[in-house]
Order: C-alpha cells, then sequence, then structure tokens
C-alpha cells in the first residue's frame, strides 16, 4: 500500500509541475461541448434532450486525448524499463498510473461537468446522475484506455491508432453512463445504470492491470 | 491429471509440419465448402418455399446468417488462437490468429452489408440501432483495432503479441456489447427480428440454411489454411525447408 501511494505521489507531483496536462482536458471539454449548439441547434428542449449524450461523449473524447501521456514520458526517459525490472508489484505501479489519470481526467471532468450540463439545457433532476455517473463511468474509461495507451506507447504513431484500439472498447461504459442521466432527468430510478457501471469498473479494476502489464512488457522489449 | 494428445497434435505447433498437414487437408474442405455452399444456396435460393410474409426477400438469409455466425467465431479463434501463441509461445499460433484478422472483418462487413439489404425491404430503413446491428459494427471495429495494431509494429513477434493482447481484452467486451446494447434499445426491436430464429421456421427453410452454414465453415478453413501457409512461407522464408520447396517448383 506504501509503495503505491510513493508511486501515486511521484505521478501526481510529476504532473503537477506541467499544469497544462490538466487544464488541456477540462478546456477541450467544454470546447466539444459547445460545438453542439453551434452546430446542431442553440433550442432548449432539443439541446435538453442531447445534453446527456453530449456530456458523457465529451468526456469520453477527452478522457481518451490525454490517454496517450500515461506511460509516454516514462517510456521516453527510460524510467519504465528500470520500473518493469523492479522486484516491486507491476500491477500496483500500473494502479497507481491509471489512478493519476483519473484524478486529472475524470474526476476533474465529473466536478466541472453541470456547467457544461447548465449550458446545455439539461433538466435539475439529470445533474446528480451525471455527477455520479462519470465519476463511476471514468475510472473504467482511465482502466481500458491505458490498455491502449501501453500497447501503443513503443510506437512513433500512437495517436490516431490508440483511438482504434480504445472506442469500441468504451462503447458499454457510455451506454450505460448516458442512460442513467436519460433516465435520471425524466425522474426514473438510475440505482440499476448505477450498479452497472460499478460492476464495470470492478471487472476493469481486477483484469485490466494484468492486460496493462502484459502490454507494457510487449512494448518495452520490443 | 495429465491429458495426452494425438503426435500429430504437437506437431501442429511446427510450422513445418503445418504446412504439410494443411497441404493434405485443404483439397478436401475446399471439395466440401464447394459442394455445401453449391447444394445449400440452389436448394435455398430455388426449391425452399418463399416466406409468408417477406417473401422472397427473405432468401437473402442464406448468406446473411452463415457471414453473422462466422463473424463472431472467427473472433473467438483468433483470440483463443492469440492466448495459445502468448501462453504457450507457439508460432503457428500467432500465424492463425493473423490470418483470422482479415476473414473475420471481411465477414463482419458481409454480414452488415446483406442484413442491410434484407433490411431494406422488410423493416423500410438500410440501418436500425438495433442490438445486433451495433454490436454487429463493433465486433468490425474491433477486428480493424487488431489488424492496424498488428501491423504498426515492425517487429512481427512484437505485433503478435500485442494484437493477442488486444484481442483477449476485446473478447471481454462481446458478450457486455450484446447484452447492453440490447437494453439499451429494446424499444427498437421489433417483432420481425423473430423470423431469424430456427425454431419458427419450416424445416424445408432451416435445413437449406444449416448446410449453408456448415459449407461457410468449410470455405473458411480454406481461406484461414491459404492464408496461414503463405503466412507461414513468409515468415520461415530463411529457413531451409522454404528454400528446398522453393527450389522444387
Amino acid at each position: 500500500m506504501s509503495f503505491f501511494l510513493a508511486a501515486l505521489r511521484r505521478d501526481l507531483l510529476l504532473t503537477f509541475r506541467r499544469r497544462n496536462d490538466i487544464i488541456n482536458p477540462l478546456a477541450f471539454f467544454l470546447m466539444v461541448g459547445v460545438l453542439f449548439p453551434l452546430g446542431v441547434s442553440p433550442e432548449a428542449s432539443l439541446l435538453a434532450q442531447l445534453a446527456p449524450g453530449v456530456v458523457w461523449v465529451a468526456a469520453l473524447l477527452a478522457s481518451l486525448l490525454s490517454v496517450d501521456g500515461i506511460f509516454r514520458s516514462d517510456f521516453d526517459d527510460g524510467s519504465l524499463e528500470h520500473m518493469l525490472v523492479s522486484p516491486r508489484s507491476l500491477l500496483l505501479l500500473v494502479l497507481a498510473k491509471v489512478t493519476t489519470h483519473w484524478l486529472i481526467s475524470g474526476f476533474c471532468l465529473a466536478l466541472v461537468s453541470p456547467v457544461l450540463a447548465l449550458m446545455l439545457f439539461l433538466p435539475n433532476e439529470g445533474f446528480a446522475p451525471l455527477v455520479f455517473s462519470l465519476l463511476l463511468g471514468t475510472p473504467t474509461l482511465s482502466l481500458i484506455g491505458a490498455i491502449g495507451a501501453a500497447l501503443t506507447v513503443g510506437l512513433r504513431k500512437g495517436g490516431i491508432l490508440i483511438s482504434l484500439l480504445v472506442l469500441p472498447l468504451y462503447i458499454p461504459v457510455l451506454i450505460f453512463g448516458a442512460s442513467s442521466v436519460q433516465a435520471g432527468s425524466i425522474g426514473l430510478p438510475i440505482q440499476g445504470y448505477l450498479a452497472l457501471l460499478a460492476a464495470m469498473l470492478v471487472l476493469s479494476i481486477v483484469l485490466a492491470p494484468f492486460a496493462i502489464v502484459a502490454a507494457l512488457k510487449i512494448s518495452v522489449r520490443s | 491429471m495429465k491429458i495426452k494428445f494425438p503426435k500429430w497434435f504437437y506437431q501442429l505447433a511446427s510450422p513445418r509440419w503445418f504446412y504439410d498437414i494443411t497441404s493434405k487437408l485443404l483439397p478436401w474442405f475446399a471439395i466440401a465448402a464447394l459442394l455445401l455452399m453449391v447444394i445449400g444456396s440452389v436448394w435455398g435460393l430455388a426449391f425452399a418455399p418463399a416466406d409468408y410474409q417477406q417473401g422472397n426477400s427473405f432468401r437473402i438469409i442464406y448468406i446473411h446468417v452463415p457471414t453473422a455466425i462466422l463473424a463472431q467465431s472467427c473472433y473467438m479463434l483468433m483470440a483463443i488462437a492469440g492466448g495459445i501463441g502468448l501462453i504457450w509461445k507457439i508460432k503457428v499460433a500467432h500465424v492463425i490468429a493473423k490470418s483470422c484478422a482479415p476473414i473475420g472483418a471481411s465477414m463482419a462487413v458481409l454480414a452488415l452489408v446483406t442484413g442491410a439489404i434484407w433490411g431494406k425491404p422488410t423493416w423500410g430503413a438500410w440501418w436500425v440501432w438495433d442490438a445486433r446491428l451495433t454490436s454487429m459494427l463493433v465486433l468490425f471495429f474491433l477486428y480493424i483495432g487488431v489488424i492496424a495494431l498488428t501491423s504498426a509494429f515492425e517487429h512481427i513477434a512484437s505485433g503478435d503479441k500485442a494484437a493477442a493482447v488486444l484481442a483477449l481484452v476485446g473478447i471481454v467486451n462481446i458478450p457486455i456489447i450484446k447484452y447492453s446494447v440490447e437494453w439499451w434499445n429494446t424499444l427498437h426491436q421489433g417483432a420481425t427480428f423473430k423470423v431469424t430464429e430456427k425454431p419458427a421456421m419450416p424445416s424445408e427453410m432451416w435445413i437449406p440454411l444449416l448446410i449453408m452454414i456448415i459449407g461457410f465453415y468449410c470455405f473458411f478453413a480454406v481461406l484461414l489454411m491459404s492464408r496461414a501457409r503463405t503466412e507461414v512461407l513468409r515468415r520461415e522464408s530463411k529457413t531451409d525447408w522454404v528454400k528446398l520447396l522453393v527450389e522444387r517448383y
């Protein structure tokens, strides 16, 4: 546990030294959201209908955009190789890196999302489901995205490839996340959706680190 | 408990033996595929009774269902072969997995296209955001990801391993996609979709379908073996037996 905290502290410290990495996903998230009223229609009733999906898609893309950086700098300066040969648990190390990514992307996005939801006229009942579903869903996105990042970290042209690999796997999270907000905004119960999001989170916390570690070993040795 | 497999099973792991064994199997599968697909398609297209609601337009089922089933079993085969290659480091398993991906992707496209052609006269739309359609589209995207990842690596062995990891991760997603999308859009599932359920059909309709499915599996085996044999030759091009083989022709 202390190893996990130490690794988390290191990654967070490194991130805070480059503050742009924290601001960029949030700015991207808001900008994508703003494109919809301008591109589709500024009409409140239409936007209220679109809002759950738009906010979720924007959050998903913002999370995807920053996922490429999880292992990039450690791979470039060679510290990733040292981590792979160290006797410490790689699973914990990888979990610490994913947690850092979630804290600067998903967690912040969930906190900012009410602002975007307000601009898109989401009904008041939808705000709590939006924040809760993003808090439960975005860690899964970070975990799945880290698999893609680990697979492509050794490649020079990782950028677009990573979205090809990861987006199909994001779809279930998007479906249940957006459905929970939709259900919540018309007053239907959302516990079922949140339970499914939590189930996906538990499943990916248990399984994804193994895939990430395997992928990192392949990438580093190639 | 130790399971003992026959000798030829272990020999399959050697690229050279794989090449020899498949050269004996390939013609038989080709003949079976040709016979079954000709019998199945003539029976299905010309002699099976027309559907009482859809008329003759239902006959595309004899292409649509086999391709859709194959697209899914091909993914399973690809992931299992990739897993075997990762765990036991068997080269031939990676060759099989790599050869599966383009075949599976084309089967998924065929299933989507025939589905769209079938959907237009029966549902009145080329595309519906229905559970089955969406899950098949996602399956196609997964194939694209695997193909892209395999070819992105310069080192063949790393590309194989990376694609195997991705295929195995994707396998977890397949049942999730299927069920989640079913809950997501239950309203849009019309009763028309039940026509594809076998028990609801008379035997004159489903027997040719079964023949077509088995025929498509044989056809798939032929495609897979030909692709895998070419890939084996390409990868083993520096070995003596391939050089001998080339000299002989």
